[in-house]
């Protein structure tokens, strides 16, 4: 045992006698997504008004505390105040006064500005009520939203630190090394790799200079739960980087952030000066003989540099290209030397594991997949937004409960899982579990943990061309079967929504897919063709149909579709014809106008223009 | 070291870095576009070299590691079906017009396409718009159209140069291979060596040929042609014709060059002795006047345009000799037409064989300017430039019957021949500073620890109680960290032999092309020393032609008149490029 300098839980009570003077707390997220629709403006209304609280009501104090992303962003602005339990939504600045005598003063809700249940259409009083929050179970996120973000004294109420402390007075690494691997606990950045045996296969190296790397280059379009990790609870991933150092010796870390996270870097920067001046990072912490110290690294905007091998070459200072394994980063990583390399969801259960144990993390999830993971649900659904779940969670349940089931009482398609390098689930996967290898297994992967979710008016050629489009866009150009082959795919998927397909494209289509999944490089390039794989598999026949029948069955590609003036609609006033940038629509004023379908470019112009509705898109 | 099955057969291993190196070690091989075994960096891009690997499937056979008990299968149906597709989907991508191409005959991509029997990539997105051509250097052509981005040129650059003159822009499909910020050469850092098209498996980095111009000078009936080829030539230009790699052919080519239709043929390795005789005195000049120290050979012109570039500061330490080509070149518009009256200052062309790009860029340097526009060269063709028009012209190379070279500057001693190869030039040095320092002949002529195409190298020698330490470097890389040594006041050496190429001019940018196999250059090397071994004289000061030259025309070295022809002058070439001068 060793003696630390920091009393772990007198900084614990502190903090909490701390919050208990803040008196009523207010607290208004101001994640990205929240801030986009005017949180920061809410917070000062708030302060304005909360200047005198003390004369009007039971607390003696209000205190307004910008939290980090709740993940239920698409009801933002969200305002959470505990001592009733509510969360308003939407909740705009002219709002503000209204929560505020209401709420505040007298102690009454505003039903308004309630959030309302998608199927039963009632306002939901408690938090915990909504059903978006109720099946979800917060670990990584459990302090995001709900303390202020940028202070080290919140986290440390929360239990941060904690974890760090009691790791530090045990003294033991190997003991750390153990915990994570009994816990079960897997990479959260897209591989699934058991994250105790990269440790233990880094601590091999002790000795000699070694560094841990957070991997917070989020780059799927549509994820940002480590943006939210990184922007709601700064001090949870730094707390679980330090006891990695801890655990593998290292005494040097960096965090890639991708330079589109303005905001994470802010507050990561001010988590990691605070945390340095408080001896919980730096030379000698907690007084004893572990040292850390932490950099943040901006990434320039690369897909690839999510790449492990790719970012450890971007922060090197070289161009983000991804080097072949091995050597495996365990063993030569950051300049030469051994680096733990982990994702920010990886490093944030950390803490957790280490305070509650392995065993009670095991016990969530399945066999082979333990604890829990966040998804950023989008599309279709009811409920949008950022959501953590047990692994043994259903597609069906994340749709269905957590997501309020689909919009408008459409019926569900199809889901893409895992970003650009996933895959699509059907109807026949609605009861897989969300874990590693029953996903693998149906040809997607838990990747990052992106979830969109499509209605039967979703093109699967069009989800299938707009991935491809995003991995060629975003292909290194360093290996020839990715680079090359994914350009050709995306050519012959333009092709066919274009109307212009042939079969024989599927072949040729299918068997580039299989040459670029087996002989590419790295990660990115290997998993590229999942999304047209698994489409191919489970939607053939709406390929076929774009190619043989030229149709597309939802609608959606515009090649497929006819612009026809109504002719007991159209006045004859030719606006339409003057807009046509190809001059396919004729005829003489005042009778009806009509369009020749061969110069048709169907770009919209004429429906857009047209002051009697009369042209149809069909 | 361990066993592995390759293709059902038990092959050894010891410290193959990967189990490509131990698959082509045991008579198998794999295509590959994106391997040189002389470079460092793994870099696994083309991914032609893909074989099956038992539990593991499919991986690239350059950066597998080998592993005891690993059992490797080369040539499934698996394997070649993906390698013809990478082929086909690099094939769509490029310039395919291969009869006009400068690499045709010699370039990878169209020989793996034959091999797997590509017929036709239609179907694939074609390559789009033609992007421009850099034919703005001396020595280059680079044409991005036919870059497979194998990365080949960037790394040679990065790891033997140090320079990184080109890199990749861009990013996917709309990557391309280029100088910084979309520069052409002559605007960059490019110090000519030539090491990128050296290692370039295609079309996309070529030597700048003028084998025309020199063409129209041997049949334009109102010219006299003057040759003179480099110590290297002579155990490379066999491997154009089937000899085997360091055999020397210098009568061969003696001959086969009359045959061309040269109408004298000199050797710069007569210049390579008086290069010695020159540098060795001002060297002991330097030594006994407390001249600038190191002093710095100036054979190379890579390393000379490096150091005009990078370090202008340090030109003092560099030797005033021209180099043995520039000194031929000097020599020959002197005195041939003296000795030949047939020829004069009008109807004289000067070309020079060389293995080396660099050496086209410095024939043209201002330095070298003549009075009248043109230069004291001509025009500088390289190893693989003469090759080609030796075969053209219709002579057969292997069985033509040897020649000597014209007098009065064909003959030489082998410590000129040793030029070619790091190392060479300070041993051959040594050899005459001995007896100048000393009076007394030198009788162990071999300088073992100065010979190999080993880096770094560094001796200590004994004039006979003064010691005078040497250090010989290959590459920029090393010649970098000498100068920083230097600048640092951590150098106790007073020679520094510098050669910008891997191993010495053997394995020049202009050499016939060798990137699959490291050991061609050794055996150029030992071509060289066995010509050392078995010539008449060992010494340049020995070199009777030279002596003659001494006696009738130079007085002495470094006389007034030796200052005039084979000295020159150098300068901060820094505004010619991109290279930020910065405040001074």
């Amino acid at each position: 045992m060793t003696n630390l300098s920091i009393n772990i839980k007198d900084e614990q009570q502190k903090a909490l006698d701390m919050i208990k003077s803040q008196g009523l707390r207010v607290l208004v997220c101001s994640g990205t997504g929240c801030i986009a629709n005017g949180s920061l403006k809410v917070i000062e209304k708030f302060r304005e008004l909360g200047a005198n609280v003390s004369t009007l009501t039971d607390y003696d104090k209000m205190t307004i505390v910008p939290t980090g992303c709740h993940g239920f962003c698409e009801q933002g602005v969200l305002v959470l105040i505990p001592d009733l339990d509510v969360t308003y939504v939407k909740v705009h600045v002219e709002d503000v006064e209204e929560i505020y005598h209401s709420h505040v003063v007298e102690g009454k809700p505003v039903e308004r500005l309630l959030y309302v249940d998608p199927n039963t259409q009632q306002p939901v009083y408690k938090n915990e009520e909504i059903n978006f929050y109720a099946k979800q179970t917060r670990t990584a996120l459990a302090n995001c939203g709900h303390i202020n973000a940028e202070s080290l004294d919140e986290a440390i109420s929360a239990r941060g630190y904690e974890a760090l402390a009691k790791v530090l007075e045990a003294g033991n690494p190997d003991a750390v090394i153990q915990e994570v691997l009994d816990s079960g606990l897997r990479g959260r950045g897209g591989a699934g790799f058991s994250t105790g045996l990269k440790w233990k296969f880094t601590a091999a190296n002790r000795g000699g200079k070694s560094y841990v790397v957070c991997n917070g280059d989020e780059g799927d379009p549509g994820a940002f739960m480590d943006r939210s990790v990184m922007e709601g609870d700064p001090h949870k991933l730094i707390e679980g980087m330090a006891i990695a150092a801890f655990a593998i010796g290292a005494d040097e870390g960096y965090i890639y952030v991708r330079a589109e996270y303005p905001l994470a870097i802010k507050r990561l920067r001010k988590a990691i000066a605070d945390a340095t001046e408080r001896n919980y990072l730096g030379k000698n912490i907690m007084g004893t003989e572990f040292s850390f110290d932490l950099h943040i690294k901006e990434g320039a905007g690369a897909f690839v540099c999510g790449e492990e091998s790719a970012l450890i070459a971007s922060i090197e200072g070289e161009r983000g290209m991804p080097r072949p394994k091995p050597p495996f980063p365990a063993n030569k990583g950051l300049f030469g030397r051994p680096t733990l390399i982990n994702n920010v969801e990886t490093l944030a259960n950390i803490p957790v594991i280490i305070l509650n144990g392995a065993e009670w993390f095991s016990s969530l999830g399945t066999e082979t997949a333990k604890g829990t993971k966040t998804f950023a649900l989008t599309g279709e659904v009811n409920n949008t937004g950022l959501i953590e779940v047990p692994m043994n969670t259903t597609l069906r349940q994340i749709i269905y409960d957590i997501g309020g089931g689909i919009r408008n009482g459409k019926k569900f398609k199809a889901a893409q899982i895992g970003g650009p390098s996933g895959g699509c689930l059907t109807e026949e996967h609605l009861d897989l579990t969300l874990d590693y290898d029953s996903l693998a297994k149906a040809g997607a992967m838990v990747g990052s943990g992106g979830l969109v979710i499509m209605n039967e008016d979703t093109c699967i050629v069009e989800v299938a061309r707009f991935f491809m489009n995003f991995t060629q866009y975003e292909s290194c150009g360093k290996c020839a079967p990715c680079r090359e082959g994914t350009k050709n795919m995306l050519r012959i998927l333009e092709k066919i929504v274009k109307g212009k397909g042939e079969m024989e494209d599927l072949d040729r289509l299918e068997e580039l897919a299989h040459t670029v999944r087996n002989s590419a490089l790295c990660g990115l390039g290997k998993t590229a063709p999942n999304p047209v794989l698994s489409t191919l598999k489970y939607f053939r026949d709406e390929y076929i149909a774009h190619i043989k029948d030229k149709k597309c069955p939802a609608g959606v590609c515009t090649a497929f579709k006819k612009f026809e003036i109504d002719p007991e609609k159209c006045k004859g006033c030719s606006k339409c014809a003057r807009n046509c940038p190809v001059g396919a629509i004729s005829g003489e004023l005042k009778s009806p106008y009509t369009i020749d379908q061969n110069k048709c470019i169907k770009c919209g112009a004429c429906i857009d223009n047209c002051p009697f509705k009369a042209i149809e898109k069909k | 070291m361990g066993k592995m099955i390759i293709n059902g057969k038990e092959c050894e291993f010891t410290n193959e870095r990967n189990i490509l190196e131990v698959i082509r070690k045991h008579g198998f091989n794999v295509p590959t576009l994106c391997y040189r075994p002389d470079l460092t960096k793994d870099y696994g891009a083309c991914r032609l070299c893909v074989v099956e690997i038992e539990g593991r499937g499919l991986q690239a056979s350059c950066t597998t590691p080998p592993a005891e008990g690993m059992v490797v299968k080369t040539n499934t149906e698996a394997a070649r079906k993906y390698r013809k597709g990478i082929l086909e989907l690099l094939l769509a991508n490029h310039d395919r017009e291969c009869t006009t191409c400068d690499k045709s005959g010699e370039c990878d991509l169209q020989k793996y396409a034959n091999e797997y029997n590509v017929t036709s990539v239609e179907g694939y997105v074609q390559q789009a718009v033609k992007l421009p051509i850099d034919d703005s250097s001396p020595s280059l052509v680079r044409d991005p159209n036919k870059c497979i981005l194998c990365g080949a040129c960037v790394r040679a650059c990065e790891e033997h140069q140090g320079l990184q003159v080109i890199g990749f822009a861009n990013r996917s499909s709309r990557t391309i291979v280029q100088p910084m910020a979309g520069k052409c050469f002559a605007e960059s850092e490019c110090v000519n060596c030539g090491q990128c098209a050296a290692v370039c498996p295609t079309g996309a980095l070529t030597i700048k040929s003028q084998t025309d111009q020199v063409w129209s000078a041997i049949t334009n009936p109102n010219k006299k042609v003057v040759v003179q080829f480099a110590p290297s030539v002579r155990v490379a230009i066999g491997e154009m014709f089937g000899l085997e790699p360091g055999e020397n052919t210098t009568e061969k080519l003696n001959a086969a060059l009359r045959a061309v239709g040269f109408d004298l043929v000199f050797d710069t390795n007569f210049s390579a002795d008086l290069t010695i005789m020159e540098e060795g005195t001002e060297f002991l000049s330097r030594l006994q006047n407390g001249g600038k120290l190191p002093l710095f050979t100036s054979c190379c012109p890579g390393w000379v345009r490096f150091l005009e570039l990078q370090h202008p500061d340090m030109l003092e330490h560099l030797s005033t000799c021209k180099s043995p080509q520039g000194m031929m070149g000097a020599i020959i518009r002197e005195y041939v037409p003296q000795y030949y009256p047939e020829f004069n200052d009008e109807n004289l062309v000067s070309v020079s064989i060389m293995p080396c790009t660099a050496k086209k860029a410095e024939a043209i340097r201002e330095e070298f300017k003549r009075p009248d526009g043109s230069y004291e060269i001509d025009y500088v063709l390289t190893t693989q430039e003469i090759g080609r028009m030796i075969k053209s012209a219709g002579v057969d190379f292997k069985r033509i019957q040897g020649e000597p070279a014209d007098s009065p500057f064909g003959k030489y001693t082998g410590a000129a021949t040793i030029f070619g190869v790091s190392g060479g030039v300070a041993e051959a040095a040594a050899r005459t500073a001995y007896v100048l320092a000393t009076g007394e002949e030198l009788q162990d002529v071999v300088i073992e620890e100065m010979r190999g195409t080993k880096r770094v190298k560094t001796l200590e020698l004994d004039l006979k109680g003064t010691k005078v330490k040497v250090k010989i470097v290959n590459t920029l890389k090393e010649a970098e960290e000498c100068i920083r040594e230097i600048k640092e006041g951590r150098a106790d050496y007073q020679l520094l032999e510098v050669m910008a190429c891997p191993g010495g001019c053997i394995n020049g940018g202009g050499q016939p092309l060798s990137y699959n196999d490291s050991e061609i250059k050794e055996k150029r090397a030992q071509g060289l020393y066995t010509d050392d071994a078995t010539g008449e004289f060992r010494k340049s000061h020995e070199n009777p032609e030279v002596k003659d030259l001494y006696a009738k025309h130079l007085e002495a070295p470094n006389s007034h008149k030796a200052h005039e022809l084979l000295h020159t002058t150098y300068s901060d070439k820094r505004k010619a490029c991109y290279i930020s001068v910065g405040e001074e």
